[in-house]
């Protein structure tokens, strides 16, 4: 199987990953980085648990071939708390408003949010809805979650 | 096991190169919302897959004198346009509905229609408005109607060595009004049990052309011509639309089946009903400069 040498940014850093040229952005995350905040679901772009951003956009990175990924950056949940520490607002207020409850949805959930509150700091409930269609959430309902993006972009201001 | 090599070009030149070398061992992918979910569900993939992803200056949204949108435009690029919120609507409808946002940032238009699903969300807007798409290959480049391109389903006549690098709307289509329904059992993350795209113009009151276009109503996006012609020179009415509702859902225009999203009866109730509702919104939208 013919290998590839990817370098991009990963979470700030600068990083090459030599991995088969058939594997995807979420493997190459879980398999050779070992970062595992992003989930495989469904593996087919239909439930958002994979979610990173690539140049600040929310892609499926289930679907994301890793050669596409040469000279980009690449943002996971591993990669937006300070680092001290000290948690992202999102992650604040998902915490405070139960925004999770089994957990697999989360990382996408936030990857999402913050793709949209980056571009739209103060966005209406249709368009957190609308941001957040990709995320499948099948514990909450989607209020909470809904409630706690609403709180975050408050905690941003 | 699937194993497959990637190349990632960056001109169209290296793509026709790479396609004569690979021949048919070649498939072309875009944003792989679908090529990348085929692999996985089928186990199979070409021996080389060739990536768009490098042609950058394929992305793009113009006006000069005819709408000009770039086979590497992306879905998000297109919601995210004013020009098409305010100038083709329908499009606008059709690709701001497809997938989610995370499909939409890397999906292409063209690889909508080139995947030439029978639900392809954008086909239906492209028909109703008179859309040409450009396919260059190495012998150079031809112009085809929206109206030939799609010859079956997930077939079209898009030659292996071609790439579809331009989708063109006339300049005249900023004199219509247009919209898209979707009918879904969802707002997110489904495809259209059947989907209405109607583009009108108006003389005073009266209807003077019109293209009607479903899609999920035969094995490929089609249009309602008996429909079109019967609303020619017609009245703005109640029953003259409900007519041309009645007769695009009839055997004159498509050919319904039942299938697990939905039968055909109830497709053919929808289309009677969304005919007429999408030929008023498209009539609301008509720029009032003209």
């Amino acid at each position: 199987m013919k290998k590839v040498s990817v370098s991009f940014t990963l979470n700030g850093d600068p990083v090459t990953a030599d991995v088969p040229v058939t594997w995807t952005l979420l493997k190459t995350l879980r398999e050779y980085f070992e970062l595992t905040g992003a989930k495989e679901g469904c593996g087919v772009g239909e439930c958002g648990a994979c979610t990173v951003l690539v140049d600040g956009k929310a892609v499926n990175s289930c679907l994301y071939p890793i050669p596409e990924v040469e000279g980009r950056s690449v943002t996971t949940i591993e990669g937006i708390a300070e680092k001290d520490g000290t948690l992202h607002p999102i992650q604040k207020a998902f915490l405070e408003n139960n925004g999770v409850q089994c957990g697999f949805c989360t990382s996408g959930m936030i990857m999402s949010a913050k793709a949209l509150l980056d571009q739209n700091p103060d966005p209406s409930e249709e368009d957190i809805r609308k941001s957040i269609a990709g995320n499948f959430c099948r514990c909450t309902g989607y209020v909470q979650i809904v409630e706690s993006i609403q709180m975050a972009a408050k905690l941003k201001e | 096991m699937i194993d497959y090599d990637y190349k990632r070009p960056d001109s169209l030149e290296e793509v026709f190169r790479l396609l004569q070398e690979y021949g048919p061992r070649a498939g072309l992918i875009a944003g792989g919302t679908d090529v990348m979910v085929k692999i996985r569900n089928t186990k199979k993939a070409p021996e080389v897959l060739i990536s768009l992803r490098g042609l950058t200056d394929l992305a793009y949204i113009r006006k000069n004198g005819h709408y000009h949108i770039g086979g590497l435009t992306t879905h998000r690029m297109l919601e995210q346009s004013e020009l098409l919120q305010n100038e083709l609507p329908a499009l606008y409808e059709g690709a701001s509905r497809i997938g989610s946002v995370q499909v939409r940032n890397v999906a292409t238009l063209a690889g909508n229609i080139c995947n030439a699903a029978p639900s392809a969300d954008t086909a239906g807007p492209l028909l109703a408005l008179d859309a040409r798409v450009t396919l260059q290959g190495p012998d150079g480049e031809r112009r085809v109607p929206i109206t030939e391109f799609f010859t079956g389903a997930y077939r079209t006549v898009r030659k292996q060595t071609e790439v579809l690098t331009e989708i063109n709307i006339p300049a005249h289509m900023e004199q219509f009004g247009s919209a898209y329904w979707k009918q879904s059992r969802r707002k997110a993350m489904n495809l259209p049990i059947v989907g209405i795209a109607v583009s009108l113009r108006l003389d005073n009151d009266t209807i003077s052309d019109s293209r009607i276009a479903l899609t999920v109503a035969a094995p490929t996006p089609i249009r309602a011509y008996k429909a079109e012609e019967f609303l020619a020179g017609k009245p703005m009415e109640d029953a003259v639309l409900a007519e041309a509702g009645r007769i695009a859902a009839s055997p004159e225009c498509c050919t319904l089946r039942d299938s697990l999203r939905g039968e055909a009866w109830y497709r053919a109730r929808i289309i009677e009903v969304y005919v007429p509702r999408m030929a008023r919104l498209a009539a609301e939208r008509i720029k009032k400069t003209h």
